[in-house]
């Protein structure tokens, strides 16, 4: 099979040429769609035009297109990470490299993410050969309790990483905001409805603009720019990703609604949104919940289980995993199938394993506004899928290709690059520096 | 309070001839003075060699057969339709299909699940850096000096640190070694405790076990010391530090009558191989030095942990007798870990060296079998086959022999511990996890049984207290 694929690839290699969208049809896979559902046996899935047109058993491919046969392959949408900072990163540690946060930067919610994602990260060429082809980033809350605009972007190799620029604002209401605020998380409300209520004397709505800026020592807790950035998340143009994790912090955040009945809200982190999760399914808003925190890490953690996001989702909760919550993001698979483990623990609730895909690709991908198009595999959707050597879910597989937007991605990167020369220790002709 | 007052509050007891000191720093009275002279010398009882020692004992268990099963030995060993007997805390035997396995009363069905060894995690900071993670709770650095030899881990552990029980309940682990954090060259003593809840830090020490000393390279030990001005700033720093210390420890070993030292203590007691390193060490190049630096000094390392360029050195590493304690999948968030990569585990089990499969982390505790398949299968796609059997060794055998524990755990060999982990379906796989955990032959965790799972202090009477976590 392996021989099959390598073949048809250099096929494949000899007629594209460029990066252009390929018409592909997989067929004999065993295809899981990402909305859901079951994965199918012997489907076949059809791009063309960089688009998704037909999935499903009685698919017949056009013998004028490209077939790669995916006996005993399975195939997925591109997994969608949500939250990341992929791209704007390069170590961790070195703060030159790192965009990720500038708590010594007056501006807090006009930050955007846009123009400064780094296509060439070794972070996207990593996670893109873990086959996560979509991800949320974003830059995060330092300087205040705002993190600035994130992004939704592609991992491919074109050079052009957004898909969507500005997609959501990112706000901490929860302990973090409390100490960015000052202290206390009455000062985080405070200054968070303050920024809004600016935002919407701005538009025009409501009151007249007071302030330019709202400082505390000499940090800039809110600049004119900063409530100028925060006019479409009041008119509900722009979601609002607010990360929260104790029940209680939750139903505020619930509550605001009343006050600003535009928002459209994402709960992120949620560890103890299973203790609200009626509430937060009755108030219609989604969460990106990490998927296996099950310790008191915080006070506002307490209640913390892997059976969050089972629960919530029992509840009628719209919920998909949020990576940052996880050591690396191409761990997305592993918290997703660790899920469908919990399903069948005494006293636990986990996930199918058609919803456990779900968490990872449509879910976040819709919660991310990105419905029908990212995540998924159905008529319509970007071209952006994943051959896997197994079962997806499993700690075991991995990507032996990935398509975005119909295009097959090159997988080889900085660590792929090492394994091979370090493949054996044999030195007798040349340094390792030679070796490449 | 004045001296005065102060003779007031004890007067009418003994202490009322405790000297008292004046403002001009003279000690007052002449009875006080009259007094102890007339007392006989003063002798001090000696101090005990072991001077915190274990208290734990194992709980009561009943004798089981968990019969039929897969069986991993821990040792790289597996049968298949296999059998375990345990009796009295310790294993009694191991079958297979063809051995008549014991008529006990008390038989488990092991149908479509497994039995590896607990699960050990050769580095966690369970209890130093417990949860929650407040600042109060911050006790795993003793970042005040490059080097602190003279503190030991235990007496941070906080043993109700709610991280032991998931790491139990959710990742089969019995033993583990909790060693201070790495901003110091030289951190101070590890300490390896059977994961069992007790009131007392010497409840859950590991009996027998020997210390681990903690140090550090690279980048933490220079960027905390180099960052407020004093040495080492540098890695030629961090060496010439480490190399000082350990001849002030050589020249203190030959004194016939030093003084004594406690950080000395500790060094001789590493010179003399009863402690056994574990070296912080992320870079090929520096984990090099640091064995030559062994030899020089006269000690040995028993292993590198977070080793993540040992894949550039495995004939080096395997030549020193040097495990590596690894991550499968940690990488990139500092410069000294930017080479990492999922196949280091798979490169250095093929050239023959040591692996240990490490957690660091309360989470990633919780799934070490996960992160040993990581790393099995990272191995298998570039053509390196390592058996389920061996990957089990990396989170069991493996650790307990670079613990220093391996005659007592670590595998399912006759007479050792009864610490079994009873698994729901392949440990290597992402949808199994442990249905029971016996330490020492005590079934400690049950996820059949709501109330066989413990529950730390701290979560009592909180939301979620006995959940499933």
């Amino acid at each position: 099979m392996k021989r099959a694929l390598t073949l048809v690839a250099s096929i494949l290699t000899l007629l594209s040429g460029t990066a252009n969208a390929q018409d592909i049809a997989i067929t004999n896979a065993t295809v899981a769609t990402g909305d859901g559902s079951a994965p199918i046996d012997n489907a076949t899935v059809i791009i063309r035009g960089g688009k998704v047109v037909a999935v499903g058993q009685e698919v017949r491919p056009d013998p004028a297109i490209p077939t790669l046969d995916g006996t005993g392959t399975w195939v997925t949408p591109g997994l969608f990470a949500t939250v990341t900072t992929l791209g704007i990163w390069d170590v961790g540690a070195v703060s030159q490299s790192n965009d990720t946060s500038a708590s010594g930067s007056p501006f807090s919610a006009a930050l955007d993410v846009a123009p400064i994602v780094n296509p060439n990260s070794q972070h996207i060429i990593i996670h893109r050969a873990a086959g996560i082809t979509r991800a949320a980033t974003t830059t995060g809350p330092s300087g205040s309790i705002f993190g600035g605009q994130g992004a939704i972007i592609d991992l491919d190799a074109d050079g052009q990483p957004i898909t969507k620029a500005r997609a959501f604002q990112v706000v901490d209401l929860g302990e973090g905001g409390a100490r960015r605020a000052g202290g206390s998380r009455a000062s985080a409300h405070i200054l968070f409805r303050a920024a809004l209520r600016e935002a919407q004397a701005l538009i025009g709505k409501r009151g007249t603009p007071q302030t330019t800026e709202i400082v505390k020592d000499d940090e800039v807790m809110l600049s004119r720019f900063d409530a100028e950035a925060l006019k479409p998340v009041v008119a509900g143009n722009q979601k609002l990703f607010v990360a929260v994790e104790r029940a209680a912090d939750i139903r505020s955040v619930l509550a605001l609604k009343t006050e600003f009945p535009r928002l459209d809200l994402v709960l992120v982190g949620a560890s103890e949104g299973w203790l609200v999760a009626s509430e937060i399914a009755q108030a219609g808003v989604p969460v990106l919940a990490d998927a296996l925190d099950a310790l008191p890490t915080g006070f506002d953690e307490l209640a913390a289980t892997q059976s969050n996001i089972g629960r919530m989702k029992a509840a009628g909760v719209i919920v998909g995993i949020n990576v940052s919550g996880a050591e690396n993001p191409r761990r997305l698979a592993q918290h997703a199938g660790n899920l469908v483990g919990l399903a069948r623990m005494p006293g636990a609730t986990g996930l199918s394993w058609g919803e456990a895909l779900a968490s990872i690709s449509s879910i976040p991908a819709t919660i991310s506004g990105m419905a029908g198009k990212a995540g998924v595999l159905k008529r319509g959707a970007f071209g952006d899928l994943v051959i896997w050597d197994g079962d997806p879910l499993e700690v075991s597989s991995a990507p032996v290709r990935v398509y975005i937007d119909g295009v097959e991605q090159p997988l080889d990167n900085h660590q792929s690059r090492l394994r091979e020369r370090y493949r054996d220790l044999d030195e007798s002709d040349l340094p390792k520096a030679y070796d490449w | 309070m004045n001296c005065a007052a102060r003779l007031m509050l004890i007067a009418g007891s003994a202490l009322a001839l405790a000297a008292c000191t004046t403002t001009d720093g003279s000690e007052s009275g002449p009875e006080v003075q009259s007094a102890a002279s007339q007392a006989p010398a003063f002798s001090l009882p000696p101090t005990p060699a072991d001077p915190y020692p274990s208290t734990y004992k194992p709980y009561p268990g009943v004798e089981t057969l968990i019969i039929p099963t897969t069986v991993f030995d821990g040792a790289g060993g597996r049968i298949d339709n296999g059998w375990v007997h345990f009796r009295d805390g310790k294993i009694v035997a191991v079958g297979g299909p063809t051995t008549m396995p014991p008529d006990v009363p008390n038989v488990i069905d092991g149908v479509d699940k497994f039995v590896t060894p607990g699960i050990i995690d050769i580095h966690s900071h369970l209890g130093d850096y417990p949860s929650p993670q407040v600042a109060a709770h911050s006790d795993g650095n003793e970042a005040t000096s490059p080097t602190t030899p003279d503190v030991w881990t235990e007496h941070s552990v906080w043993p109700q640190d709610p991280g032991f029980s998931r790491a139990l309940a959710n990742g089969g682990v019995t033993s583990l070694q909790i060693l201070p954090g790495s901003a110091n060259l030289m951190g101070g003593r590890a300490v390896t405790l059977k994961n069992v809840y007790s009131r007392t830090v010497q409840g859950m020490k590991f009996p027998g076990a020997p210390y681990g000393f903690k140090m550090a390279c690279g980048e933490n030990p220079k960027r905390v010391y180099g960052g407020r001005g004093r040495k080492p700033s540098t890695r030629m720093g961090n060496f010439a530090v480490n190399r000082q210390t350990w001849l002030d420890a050589r020249a203190y070993a030959e004194d016939d009558n030093p003084k004594r030292d406690l950080a000395k203590e500790t060094l001789v007691g590493v010179l003399k191989g009863e402690l056994l390193v574990h070296n912080h060490c992320y870079r090929a190049d520096e984990m090099a030095l640091v064995m030559d630096m062994a030899k020089e000094m006269g000690y040995r390392v028993t292993a590198f942990h977070h080793a993540v360029e040992s894949y550039k050195i495995g004939d080096l590493l395997r030549e020193n007798d040097v495990c590596s304690a690894i991550w499968a999948d940690w990488y990139g968030f500092k410069m000294e870990a930017y080479d990492g990569i999922l196949e280091n585990a798979a490169l250095l089990q093929n050239a023959g060296a040591c692996v240990v499969i490490h957690s660091d982390s309360p989470n990633d505790i919780q799934r070490l079998n996960q992160e040993a398949a990581k790393a099995q299968a990272a191995g298998k796609r570039m053509g390196i086959e390592i058996s389920d059997a061996q990957v089990i060794a990396w989170i069991t055998l493996n650790a307990a022999r670079a613990m220093g524990i391996a005659e007592m755990t670590g595998s399912l060999e006759p007479g050792k511990m009864a610490d079994v982990v009873l698994w729901n379906g392949d440990p290597l796989s992402v949808y199994s996890r442990p249905e029971k955990v016996w330490v020492d032959g005590a079934l400690l965790f049950d996820a059949l049984d709501p109330k066989r799972r413990p529950v730390s202090d701290f979560e009592l009477g909180q939301p979620g207290e006995g959940d499933v976590k």
